[in-house]
């Protein structure tokens, strides 16, 4: 079993890839990337199964915060009756999941990830005072100093030459430097999986 | 013509590297992240408490595949190694189908281990299918299930200082290396231990002695002078206004 699932993965994946550089193979790679996108879809139903079992888990063992995860699962199953009775498109539903629910929650954890952002800016200094840590708050106050709108407008020299200069030629080679990094990282380890020396599947 | 000549190439050099790393072992230099998820991983039977790998909510389906294949493959050696303990490690994940793929590896790693009857399905958890949601499902393991260390290994974005706040407000040390640049100014910042760039790649290198893992590290160096000199030879070219 292991075995096949090793060969059904590595065929797919070089038929996949050569649809990239000859055009014959093209149409079977577009085959197959449906049936992907049809079986991620299927994945996101066992996702929802895997979290609903984790917190039904959790309420039946009445482990620390299980109120938390009770709330979870009367959450989704609401919003899966709703969802079945009033169609996932209706306005109502939108509103109320959606507009009324999701988006603030979201929001809210998106405030409260400023404010973590920012302990963990000034706490950085006191867990790794090195040469990079002063560089790295330097720059990012630098950066904050040149985007920051004062009611009199831009601070002078930080807007219009610091922040360009730190963020177009210094963050920004340091960027590309990185991507480059993680691209060739990214090309060995798919060129690992496509091999079977890396089989994260069947059971390997 | 490129592309397919680069991929060629790496492939060529991946398999011969590998046979000649199987004959004599490389020595890696050293990274602290390293050291400490190695103390982290025997650390954490002795005190009687978990390790959270946290995947990350990269999607198999596109170019951030890579840094959760590179996750996977630290996940198995960990798993392998703490399967055995009376807490063993928990992963989390924020895409279905890696979620699935975390499972799978988790079981591997206990089968490897010879205690496949151990692995336990919610060891490995899908704690939501939104960056922010994921977020705050790992921010609930990484408090409130006895942890000593949270490895981040995967795709995040800035959604990861949630995670790493939560974990310090505990004082529990956190390993983290991202694919995404707003992700590791984040982890740089708020992770004890960051990962930069292409070291999330070497973990597998670091604690597998697999001889591929260190030979795609070899790989990697060789196309990296390669492109090190093109962009020299490129901007000489261009200074001298040959283009």
């Amino acid at each position: 079993m292991r075995v096949l699932t090793a060969i059904i993965a590595i065929a797919v994946g070089v038929l996949v890839l050569l649809g990239y550089f000859l055009p014959q193979a093209a149409m079977l790679q577009a085959l197959l990337l449906d049936w992907a996108i049809i079986l991620a879809g299927t994945t996101a139903l066992i996702g929802i199964f895997n979290l609903v079992s984790v917190h039904t888990d959790k309420i039946r063992h009445r482990a620390k915060d299980s109120i938390y995860s009770a709330i979870l699962i009367m959450g989704l199953l609401i919003t899966f009756i709703l969802g079945l009775v009033l169609k996932p498109q209706n306005p109502i539903l939108q509103s109320i999941v959606l507009n009324g629910i999701i988006i603030p929650i979201e929001a809210t954890l998106m405030g409260l990830l400023a404010v973590s952002l920012l302990y963990a800016a000034v706490r950085l200094l006191r867990r790794r005072a090195d040469l990079m840590g002063i560089v790295f708050i330097i720059t990012a106050a630098l950066i904050f100093l040149g985007s920051a709108t004062l009611p009199f407008g831009d601070v002078p020299i930080f807007g219009t030459l610091i922040r360009p200069w730190v963020s177009q030629i210094w963050a920004l080679g340091g960027a590309r430097g990185i991507l480059i990094g993680v691209a060739l990282g990214t090309l060995t380890t798919g060129l690992r999986v496509l091999f079977g020396m890396d089989r994260p599947y069947g059971g390997n | 013509m490129i592309a397919p000549a680069i991929l060629v190439a790496a492939a060529f050099l991946l398999g011969v590297i590998t046979l000649w790393k199987r004959r004599s072992p490389s020595h890696l230099r050293d990274i602290p992240a390293f050291a400490r998820l190695v103390r982290a991983l025997g650390l954490s039977i002795e005190d009687g408490k978990r390790l959270h790998i946290s995947l990350g909510h990269g999607s198999l389906l596109d170019a951030r595949g890579g840094s959760a294949f590179a996750g996977l493959a630290l996940l198995r050696t960990i798993a392998e190694r703490t399967s055995v303990s009376d807490m063993p490690s928990v992963a989390s994940s924020g895409d279905s189908t890696l979620g699935l793929l975390t499972q799978d590896t988790l079981q591997a790693g206990y089968q490897a281990a010879g205690v496949g009857e151990a692995y336990i399905h919610t060891a490995g958890r899908v704690t939501g299918l939104t960056p922010f949601s994921y977020a705050a499902g790992a921010m609930h393991i990484a408090q409130n299930e006895t942890v000593s260390t949270n490895i981040l290994i995967g795709h995040f974005g800035p959604e990861a200082g949630l995670i790493t706040d939560a974990s310090d407000n505990i004082n529990v040390p956190i390993v983290g290396a991202s694919d995404d640049i707003a992700g590791q100014a984040v982890l740089y910042a708020s992770a004890q231990e960051p990962l930069i760039g292409e070291e999330l790649f070497a973990a597998g290198a670091y604690l597998n002695l697999d001889p591929s893992h260190a030979a795609s590290l070899t790989v990697q160096d060789i196309f990296r002078w390669l492109i090190i000199l093109a962009l020299i030879a490129g901007s000489a070219l261009k200074f001298v206004r040959v283009f």
